[in-house]
């Protein structure tokens, strides 16, 4: 035990008139205290740490390294830490009754489990006297497996998982949901996230915060769940159970720029619409448009699950087209405007002069001369019952292209973004991803990137961060400066403003979409990007 | 000379107990080794009287007195008025008194010459303590504390004081008691100088805590140590004398 006292400095300016001798050593000291001892005597008689253990016994979990702070919290907390100082003070019974000064750790070699606090307190010990006093207090650590760890011990008990499919060949839907779950933080109380074919299964230890999940993502996208529960154990003396809950979540199979073919039925429904129909855009519904009619129907969750379809041809089946004529007609819908253009298969062009007349709804973005993606669809062949009905009933309704998106000439992968997208930290499956998936996977986000920067839609909801990177090449860099007046020329245009900009455009579509500085947020050190 | 005593594992010994130099007041109860510590120093000099005062054991407390009179309080009894009667020489004169304040022993300080007294205390109380005691009477407080005989012991030789008083308190003190005053503390640190002992001329007796540092100033401020009987008078005297011869 350790007593070492300190002398508390005397703040009187002129000195102590000694006028009584100390009552026990009868050392002359001042009286003006109104205690007859001098301090020397008190800090024999009094002991101002008594009733304050002087051993503890802390508990450690060694699965996740975190401590118990009674009755049932486990914190994390580094070693010598605030944090940790703070949990060993709670646990001193008696430290209440005096006013604590300093605590500090003393080091200890970690594997002697024991933590060593040296602490000062202060108490009056008479009337008007003050005692300051240090000691030591050996903390043993010991194990305690916590709760959570126990649950991972044993088999999943209590755990919930909640996993999301997507039945489609691509990964873009994830990619832009994962964003979207960074943006809201929607993540934060999963245990796991683990990447499987065609989907994520996500695991949490309570039911209430993957039902949170489940609610977020129905909010986002068009999806349909399932919940099913198994149960675990039961203990039968006090009827407790604990089940395991698994949801089951499937998005909609359908992606933007898919071509789809509803049965007829609903398409009448839904306003007498065209069967044969493009998707502009998924939110939590399904947005469709006729490109010919410039027609725009919303198919509900609730609806598609009640009649499901699947898509037609999705965008790996696109066909890059030359703009040889356009000719615009004067309904616009929102950023689509009508237009008849005239189109010839970019591989066929040195080969035979096969051109297509067809309606088209981007008739705001295209000019003769630029290249554009559009579905072939005379001479393909789709085994859908939907399609062959139509290919039966009305084949007069079937275009032989359908236009999807204008493309632009660029790299193969650009690495001199401006931008960049935080991504989530994930558990791969159990076995490595093979070469080829590897490549489809980086495809996939290129992709994606390609499609953030051309929808300023898409990337109103995501959230953007500035690259890194110190210098982008300067090439890159002259590039931007020029495009300054034109830049925003892409798919991604709201449709009003668009017209009077493309007019002056002078057609050279050797320019890409870029994204403003403006719209891109400073990244902060904490955020480990991964890339 | 000075001794420790213990009232029933109670250190306090001026709240059981009055001195004086003409008789002893101790209270009544279990313990016999309290008396025959004033037994054995008393027995054949003063007489001592063992009394309750309105039926309780505080006789310190509630009485104050010296060699010429006793000051009791309203709440004593005939009975209490009478046993002490008989009890003490017939020139000490008693006296109840009707004060509100009528703890005695805590508002009135006295020795056979001078007395200080609670700055509240009625006039006509302060009346009759010069008469009965005949003494001087001052109305003062020691370092701020009103009840003067719970703060000060003080017999014809000298006096203990608070600890807290300071130098200049004890001096304006001395000069009206005429006798030297110290600041100290009785059982091992206790401001309570005027409850923890009791003091007449020749001995004091103190709580049984009191250390021995508390005892030599106790001893050395009332001139009670060996040697400093009235037989050493004389020796004190002579060195003067022959200082003055010189």
């Amino acid at each position: 035990m350790d007593l070492d006292t300190v002398q508390l400095p005397v703040s009187t300016g002129k000195a102590p008139i000694a006028t009584v001798l100390c009552a026990t050593c009868g050392a002359p000291i001042d009286g003006s205290t109104g205690v007859a001892m001098c301090y020397d005597c008190i800090k024999l008689n009094v002991d101002v740490s008594d009733g304050i253990q002087r051993e503890a016994t802390i508990h450690f979990c060694r699965g996740c390294d975190r401590w118990l702070q009674p009755p049932s919290q486990w914190v994390s907390a580094a070693p010598e830490s605030r944090e940790l100082l703070a949990l060993c003070l709670r646990k001193l019974r008696g430290l209440s009754k005096v006013r604590i000064i300093d605590a500090n750790f003393i080091w200890t070699e970690p594997h002697s489990k024991r933590i060593r606090v040296k602490i000062t307190v202060q108490q009056e010990a008479f009337q008007g006297t003050i005692v300051q006093q240090s000691f030591e207090v050996e903390y043993i650590v010991a194990y305690h497996q916590c709760p959570d760890c126990a649950k991972s011990f044993t088999g999943g008990r209590g755990l919930c998982l909640w996993w999301v499919r997507q039945k489609v060949p691509h990964k873009r839907t994830f990619l832009y949901l994962e964003q979207l779950i960074l943006k809201h933080n929607a993540h934060k109380d999963t245990i796991n996230i683990r990447e499987v074919k065609d989907g994520l299964d996500f695991y949490y230890s309570q039911r209430n915060h993957a039902t949170k999940m489940v609610d977020f993502l129905g909010a986002v996208a068009p999806i349909t769940s399932k919940k099913s529960s198994e149960l675990i154990s039961t203990d039968i003396h006090t009827s407790t159970k604990s089940y395991k809950f698994t949801y089951s979540v499937e998005l909609v199979p359908i992606c933007k720029d898919d071509l789809v073919c509803i049965p007829v039925k609903m398409a009448r429904s839904l306003g007498n619409i065209s069967p044969l129909l493009l998707c502009t855009r998924i939110g939590n519904s399904i947005h469709l448009t006729d490109p010919g009619t410039l027609q725009v129907t919303d198919v509900q969750t609730s609806v598609y699950w009640r009649a499901p379809f699947s898509s037609l041809a999705d965008v790996q089946e696109l066909v890059e087209f030359i703009v040889l004529d356009i000719e615009p007609l004067g309904p616009t819908h929102g950023r689509f405007v009508l237009a008849d253009v005239q189109v010839a298969r970019a591989s066929d062009m040195v080969s035979n002069t096969q051109s297509y007349l067809l309606r088209t709804h981007l008739g705001g973005i295209l000019h003769p001369g630029d290249s554009v993606l559009g579905y072939h669809l005379s001479g393909a062949n789709f085994n859908n019952p939907q399609y062959e009905d139509l290919e039966r009933t009305a084949p007069d309704q079937i275009p032989d292209v359908i236009l999807v998106k204008k493309s632009y000439p660029r790299k193969k992968k650009n690495k001199n973004r401006n931008w960049r997208l935080k991504r989530m930290a994930r558990e791969e499956s159990d076995m490595l991803p093979r070469k080829q998936d590897q490549e489809r996977a980086e495809r996939d986000y290129e992709m994606f990137l390609r499609e953030v920067e051309e929808d300023t839609e898409l990337r109103a909801s995501l959230a953007l961060y500035k690259s890194t990177r110190k210098n982008p090449p300067k090439t890159q860099r002259m590039e931007g400066v020029e495009m300054e007046g034109t830049r925003e020329d892409g798919g991604a245009e709201p449709g009003d403003g668009m017209e009077h900009e493309t007019e002056e455009e002078d057609g050279d579509d050797g320019d890409l979409p870029e994204i403003a500085i403006h719209e891109l947020l400073d990244e902060f050190e904490e955020m480990h990007v991964q890339d | 000379m000075a001794v420790r005593a213990q009232f029933e594992n109670s250190n306090e010994v001026g709240v059981f107990a009055t001195l004086t130099n003409s008789y002893a007041l101790v209270a009544t109860g279990g313990s016999m080794n309290f008396y025959s510590i004033f037994e054995a120093e008393l027995a054949d000099v003063i007489p001592i009287c063992h009394t309750t005062i309105a039926g309780t054991r505080i006789v310190g407390r509630l009485t104050a007195g010296n060699r010429n009179g006793l000051l009791l309080p309203t709440s004593t009894t005939d009975q209490e008025l009478q046993h002490l009667r008989n009890s003490i020489p017939e020139t000490v004169k008693i006296q109840r008194i009707e004060e509100r304040l009528s703890a005695l022993g805590n508002v009135i300080c006295a020795n056979d010459h001078v007395a200080l007294v609670h700055p509240d205390i009625e006039r006509e109380t302060e009346e009759i303590v010069a008469d009965v005691l005949g003494v001087e009477v001052f109305r003062q407080t020691i370092s701020e504390n009103v009840l003067v005989g719970s703060y000060c012991s003080l017999s014809n030789q000298g006096g203990i004081v608070h600890p807290k008083t300071s130098i200049q308190d004890q001096d304006e003190l001395s000069s009206l008691l005429q006798v030297p005053l110290v600041a100290g503390s009785v059982n091992r640190g206790s401001p309570v100088v005027g409850a923890g002992m009791v003091v007449n001329d020749w001995m004091a007796v103190t709580g049984l805590d009191t250390t021995a540092t508390e005892l030599s100033v106790v001893e050395s401020v009332f001139k009670l140590g060996e040697g400093m009987g009235p037989s050493n008078l004389a020796g004190e005297l002579r060195s003067s004398l022959v200082e003055t011869w010189y």
